[in-house]
């Protein structure tokens, strides 16, 4: 891959004195001044995020990013290794000193200095959103796919830096030339073999300009990078040792549980908590939007003492049937709602005007994050400022919420970010942090703990979207000809951002990512998205659109090849016009030996959607078994540029799979009356360790650029799977989950 | 209430019916053991109960009187692990690592009843621990290297 591409022309490093050391980091050019640390620093504070500090005690990561399972943290201090010759079991991980003033604002440094990546969701988002929004979301989804990529240049750069001017102080310090040292293990090396320990030349580092310019090693000369590495937060997640958000106790704090309207949406219009109020351990009821809380001083007492209130609820402001959400949608294929028609090749129109045209409808469901971890958040409003810590992935939105809800500065708002027990975007959602500073205003110098039970998590989720799908396609002389696809769900953006007071001007590419940008060639080839009103409120959701989207079209690709008379997988790869999605494709094929049909009561699916700029196919075989459906093998293959880590990349490409395969089977929320009719995992049950199929990965590194992949396995998985329950039963699936028409082993 | 936890004796004044893993987590403040469903969904707040792995948003208070327990914490620690945590730390298991208590605790009895379990028993004793990040082809790995560490010991 042309690495080099990613120059660091575009950075230029700033050093800054700290206390007995110093911080090195990258600023985007041009922007040193834009950097709002500049106005609140005190002398000798570093205004850089992330940044590595170098100090007596050693090399810190101060990272603000919070990592929700992607070993985000531990890649990042991987890149710092590389280029600074630190043990990688030595770099220590930070997200900042809590309470300090630097960590506050940093948070609004980070989107001041947010840069748009060249593919996938932000370029789409550069497209149809520009200005405020993309920067919020390109914020919000830093803990996912594009923390890597961003971090790969610039943590290096920096770590380069470092690394020649602790050498240029050990240069004025021993009288030796810079260019004669060299370091190791966290030493720079004279000569004749003597070392000095950064931590040593840390208190002269304040005196030495900081070099600039230093080249990045080339991958040839990588320790860390590409190599399997032992994530640094594992031994304390195998040992109960790791701290979550819902672990943390403060001094003095007290256990709060919530009750919301369960119609979602719905207003809270008057309760009675007599009984409630004699429970032991229970120190109050008190109104919150929506809902009521209990305090207590226990979570388990402040649970039963939520379900003893007694609550007058008004209606949710909802459909109140599911026919008629699927109703809103399958009016929205008129012209008035069309939203974008990013892909129109050759003559769609007149390419379906004679012979016979093959059509069919799919639909995708809401779905609950439901990470395991609850939502949880401690909140304190004191005397003109707050305390807050919670796990979450928009720390500048909670900061302004809080300060909104407590009437205060957002700067006199200082939030401590909580290692979090997964997202798949749960955590773009700040409602818990909102309800918890309603609360704390309520009970002034009090650190308030709210912790939502499991129901009240799912069935007060935002979801992902509803989607529908129709398809309109023709074949000739067994090749697909022309597919027409429609696409028509309300925008994720709009209900995402319209949550932060945040207008989302323009089209919302989500509603048709992974179909518009389909790496294929068909003669005749449009994608239309058209955008349904709100209904159920909704949000981002693992791989976002793509997750509707990208089964559309994988799905109505598979029935127009089958009209066709032709293999999946051959015409898929004789229509491929990517040649990055190409070689995936030829992947998974060579890895699964796809030779066409197999035989009775077995199948094979193949899928490949490109989201977040990562083509990522997948083959999936079942049998069909007298239990149900049996999935038993996965090939999976994804072009992200490099592979950083190979077991931990593995291990996502594996999560993805399974979350992907997990909702398709047998996930789905339904509203009826506005009130979610999944609680908790005994109706909204997933996938369990006796379903999951063994599932072979491969990383491409063909293309330039770096990329996550958190996202982009999730996409392939529901249409591959139901590709392969047609080939094993005939059964054509086209709506999710597949559990209302098939059983699964 | 009176129980031992990691070989610990505690006593707790609490509701009978509190259930024992809000006694562990809120009144005794060990945390290793996780809430994530509270019905026996999830398999996150696993503990072993007189050597049992149970569900311990499942047992009430009073049914654990005089009981021993065995949390995370004392299974093994980062200076002495317990073969199946060293197992799970080999082969990279867990990513959010919220579930993993819990599969720790419900392996963990799995191998102590049984050192060389099938995948078909793998299958049966581990259904009941949802991961809700899809950790489960490197468990079924950890599972068999632990039974072979322990073999080995
Ligand atoms: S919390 Fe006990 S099984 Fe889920
Ligand atoms: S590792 Fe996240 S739930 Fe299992």
């Amino acid at each position: 891959m042309s690495r080099r591409s990613l120059t660091r022309r575009a950075f230029v490093v700033g050093s800054v004195a700290v206390a007995g050391g110093a911080a090195f980091g990258v600023y985007m050019l041009g922007k040193p001044h834009d950097n709002p640390l500049e106005a609140t620093l005190g002398p000798g504070e570093a205004a850089l995020t992330p940044y590595v500090r170098i100090d007596a005690q050693g090399v810190t990561l101060i990272t603000p990013r919070a990592d929700s399972g992607q070993g985000v943290a531990h890649v990042q201090a991987a890149f710092l290794a590389e280029e600074l010759d630190v043990d990688l079991e030595a770099v220590r991980v930070d997200p900042g000193p809590p309470g300090a003033a630097y960590w506050n604002t940093a948070l609004a440094g980070e989107a001041a200095e947010f840069t748009v990546p060249s593919g996938g969701l932000m370029r789409d988002l550069a497209e149809s959103a520009l200005g405020a929004a993309m920067k919020v979301i390109g914020l919000q989804i830093t803990g996912g796919s594009t923390t890597v990529p961003d971090q790969f240049v610039k943590l290096r750069a920096a770590a380069a830096s470092a690394r020649e001017t602790l050498k240029q102080a050990a240069a004025a310090r021993t009288g030796v030339a810079r260019d004669a040292l060299r370091t190791e293990a966290g030493q720079v090396i004279l000569p004749d073999g003597t070392a000095l320990p950064y931590g040593a030349l840390a208190g002269d580092l304040a005196g030495v300009a900081v070099v600039q310019d230093v080249a990045l090693r080339p991958p040839s000369a990588w320790r860390y990078i590409g190599q399997p590495m032992a994530r640094i937060d594992m031994v304390a997640k195998c040992t109960g040792t790791q701290t979550y958000g819902i672990d943390l106790e403060i001094d003095g704090m007290v256990h709060a549980a919530i009750r919301l309207n369960p119609a979602q949406g719905g207003a809270m219009t008057g309760f009675d908590a007599t009984r409630a109020l004699q429970m032991r351990g229970v120190q109050g009821v008190v109104a919150v939007t929506g809902g009521i809380a209990a305090l207590a001083d226990n979570t388990w007492r402040a649970m039963q003492a939520a379900e003893a209130v007694e609550v007058d609820w008004g209606p949710a402001p909802m459909p109140a049937t599911m026919a008629q959400h699927w109703q809103a949608l399958s009016e929205a294929f008129t012209e008035d709602r069309r939203d974008s028609r990013k892909r129109d090749d050759g003559d769609v129109e007149t390419a379906l005007a004679g012979g016979e045209v093959i059509e069919a409808e799919y639909r995708a469901p809401y779905l609950a994050h439901a990470p395991l971890e609850p939502v949880s958040a401690i909140v304190r409003v004191d005397d003109g400022k707050a305390e807050v810590w919670t796990g979450t992935q928009i720390p500048r939105f909670v900061q302004k919420n809080v300060a909104r809800i407590a009437g205060i500065d957002p700067e006199a708002v200082t939030l401590h970010a909580q290692m979090m027990g997964g997202s798949f975007g749960h955590r773009l959602e700040d409602e818990v942090v909102r309800r918890a500073t309603e609360i704390a205003v309520q009970r002034p110098g009090v650190p308030v703990k709210l912790t939502y039970s499991r129901e009240e998590d799912m069935t007060h989720d935002f979801p992902r979207q509803i989607a529908m799908a129709r398809l309109r396609g023709r074949v000739a002389e067994g090749r697909v000809e022309a597919m027409d696809l429609r696409v028509a769900c309300p925008s994720v953006m709009a209900s995402q951002m319209g949550r932060q007071d945040m207008p989302v001007p323009g089209p919302d590419s989500q509603i048709v990512a992974g179909a518009w940008n389909a790496p294929f060639a068909f003669p005749h080839h449009r994608v239309t998205g058209y955008r349904a009103p709100e209904l159920a409120p909704v949000s981002s959701w693992r791989s976002v659109g793509a997750s509707h989207a990208g089964f559309f079209h994988n799905a109505a690709l598979d029935e127009l090849i089958h009209a066709a008379g032709a293999d999946p997988m051959e015409e898929r790869l004789r229509l491929c016009s990517d040649p990055l999605a190409r070689k995936v494709l030829e992947a998974v094929a060579e890895m699964s030996a796809w030779t066409g049909p197999l035989s009775a009561g077995r199948g094979r699916g193949v899928a490949l959607t490109t989201s977040f700029g990562v083509p990522c196919a997948e083959v999936i075989e079942v049998r069909h078994t007298d239990a149900g459906i049996r999935i038993e093998n996965v090939w999976v293959a994804a072009e992200v540029g490099l592979v950083v880590d190979p077991v931990n990349f593995e291990n996502l490409v594996q999560g993805g799979v399974i979350f992907g395969l997990a909702h398709a089977m047998n996930c789905e929320i339904t509203y009826e009356g506005g009130i979610a009719e999944q609680a908790n995992f005994d109706s909204y049950p997933g996938m369990r360790l006796a379903q999951a199929p063994k599932i072979a990965v491969r990383g491409l590194e063909n293309g330039a650029a770096l990329r996550g992949i958190g996202e982009p396995p999730v996409p392939p998985a529901a249409p591959a799977l139901a590709g392969a329950i047609f080939a094993a039963t005939g059964l054509r699936l086209r709506e999710m989950p597949f559990s209302r028409f098939i059983d699964f082993a | 209430m009176k129980f031992t936890v990691n070989g610990v004796r505690h006593e707790a004044d609490v509701e009978a019916e509190m259930p024992l893993l809000w006694v562990l987590r809120d009144e005794l403040k060990i945390k290793g053991v996780k809430y994530g469903c509270g019905i026996a969904q999830c398999g996150a707040c696993t503990v072993h109960l007189d050597g049992e792995a149970v569900r311990s948003c499942q047992i009430w208070a009073e049914d654990a009187e005089g009981a021993e327990i065995t949390t995370i914490e004392g299974l093994g620690t980062a200076e002495a692990l317990h073969a199946v945590q060293a197992a799970w730390i080999a082969r990279q298991v867990a990513q959010c690592g919220y579930c993993q208590s819990g599969q720790i605790m419900q392996a963990a009895a799995l191998l102590a009843g049984n050192p060389a379990p099938s995948d078909a028993e793998i299958d049966a004793a581990m259904s009941g621990n949802l991961c809700r990040c899809g950790t489960y082809p490197r468990i079924r790995a950890a599972i068999h290297d632990a039974a072979d560490r322990l073999r080995e010991a």
